[in-house]
């Protein structure tokens, strides 16, 4: 199956949409091991990402991707802006001039999406970070297209690495960003980055099945 | 004269430390980029590029910075413009730095001598 570029831009929607009924949530993470400001950043980038592609007439993937991310790395003040600003323009190069995408380009937009952010944030898994969500998602959604599973079991089998992968956060020590700065104390916390990028992916994946029907 | 762009999650952190770095050397080019652009706390790109493009000459320019995601805004911008090679982010104490670096560019010391002595207030940021 593929999915074409204007439900790769009501996916976006639906993005934000989750994230704005996760803002609370997502913020009190943070307030637990940061600085306290995860979801209402988040939330105030993609508002502003909702508005610009709303008035956006791209019919190309590669550029709805890229102002996703200029929308990202303009408005949010915290570190989620350059990291996911960062993801998005990555996964939008390699979308450049498509109008719509399958399960294959789907795994190179989140193979450079999760490069970029380690590159940016110079991170590596069990910090305590999207990493630790992204990076085995990642793996398990190569591995199954390798089994030659079917589009939805592969999703599926994403997410359950992803699932596991942002819980694992829990027990772990932060080593990156403001919450590193609490050592032993931030163990028993789940990482906001980690549970953002975990609530993104879902929403890709319930978004995929729903087209797919 | 190379120039200095201060970043702060706070803008008046990124002020107060402009304000004492010209009470040491009044000439030095000094801009802030501190907040977001709605005011709040935290750091934006946009405020980065434009405040390293009102200080940058061919002697560069030297980002010093306080916390975490100020150093990512930091390296995306510097991507983004041309002349790179002459615009160096300083892991170094920001207050310290900002003042040691405002009164060597202000008797005309390089980019490079800059950097090297900055090593001295280096704080291993993360």
């Amino acid at each position: 199956m593929t999915v074409n570029y204007l439900q790769v831009k009501n996916i976006i929607y639906k993005i934000a949409d989750v994230i704005e009924e996760n803002k609370m949530y997502l913020t009190n993470l943070d307030a637990a091991i940061g600085d306290g400001d995860h979801g209402l950043n988040m939330s105030k980038g993609f508002k502003v990402v909702k508005e610009k592609l709303e008035s956006d007439e791209s019919k190309n993937i590669g550029d709805i991707l890229k102002k996703v991310s200029m929308a990202l790395i303009s408005t949010v003040g915290g570190a989620s802006g350059p990291l996911y600003g960062t993801a998005f323009m990555k996964a939008g190069m390699k979308a450049i001039n498509k109008d719509e995408i399958d399960i294959n380009d789907f795994t190179l937009l989140l193979e450079e999406a999760l490069k970029g952010i380690k590159d940016r944030g110079k991170a590596t898994i069990g910090e305590k970070t999207m990493v630790d969500t992204l990076e085995p998602a990642l793996y398990a959604l190569k591995a199954s297209i390798n089994d030659k599973l079917d589009c939805v079991e592969c999703l599926d089998k994403m997410m359950d690495a992803a699932f596991i992968g942002k819980e694992n956060t829990k027990d772990m020590i932060a080593k990156k960003g403001r919450a590193s700065y609490l050592g032993e104390r931030s163990k028993g916390h789940l990482d906001p980055g980690a549970v953002s990028s975990y609530l993104i992916l879902k929403t890709i994946c319930d978004e995929v099945k729903a087209i797919r029907g | 004269m190379v120039g200095l762009v201060v970043i702060s999650h706070s803008s008046k952190i990124a002020e107060g430390i402009k304000e004492v770095a010209l009470q040491m050397a009044p000439n030095a080019l000094i801009e802030c980029a501190g907040g977001t652009f709605d005011g709040e706390i935290g750091t934006d790109y946009n405020k980065i590029v434009n405040a390293i493009e009102k200080v940058y000459s061919k002697d560069g320019v030297i980002i010093l910075f306080d916390l975490g995601s100020a150093v990512m805004n930091a390296e995306m911008a510097i991507e983004n413009l041309n002349d790179k090679d002459k615009i160096k982010i300083v892991k170094c104490a920001v207050v310290e730095g900002a003042i040691a670096a405002a009164v060597e560019a202000s008797i005309g010391n390089s980019l490079d001598e800059i950097v090297e002595n900055l090593k001295a207030l280096d704080i291993n940021k993360a």
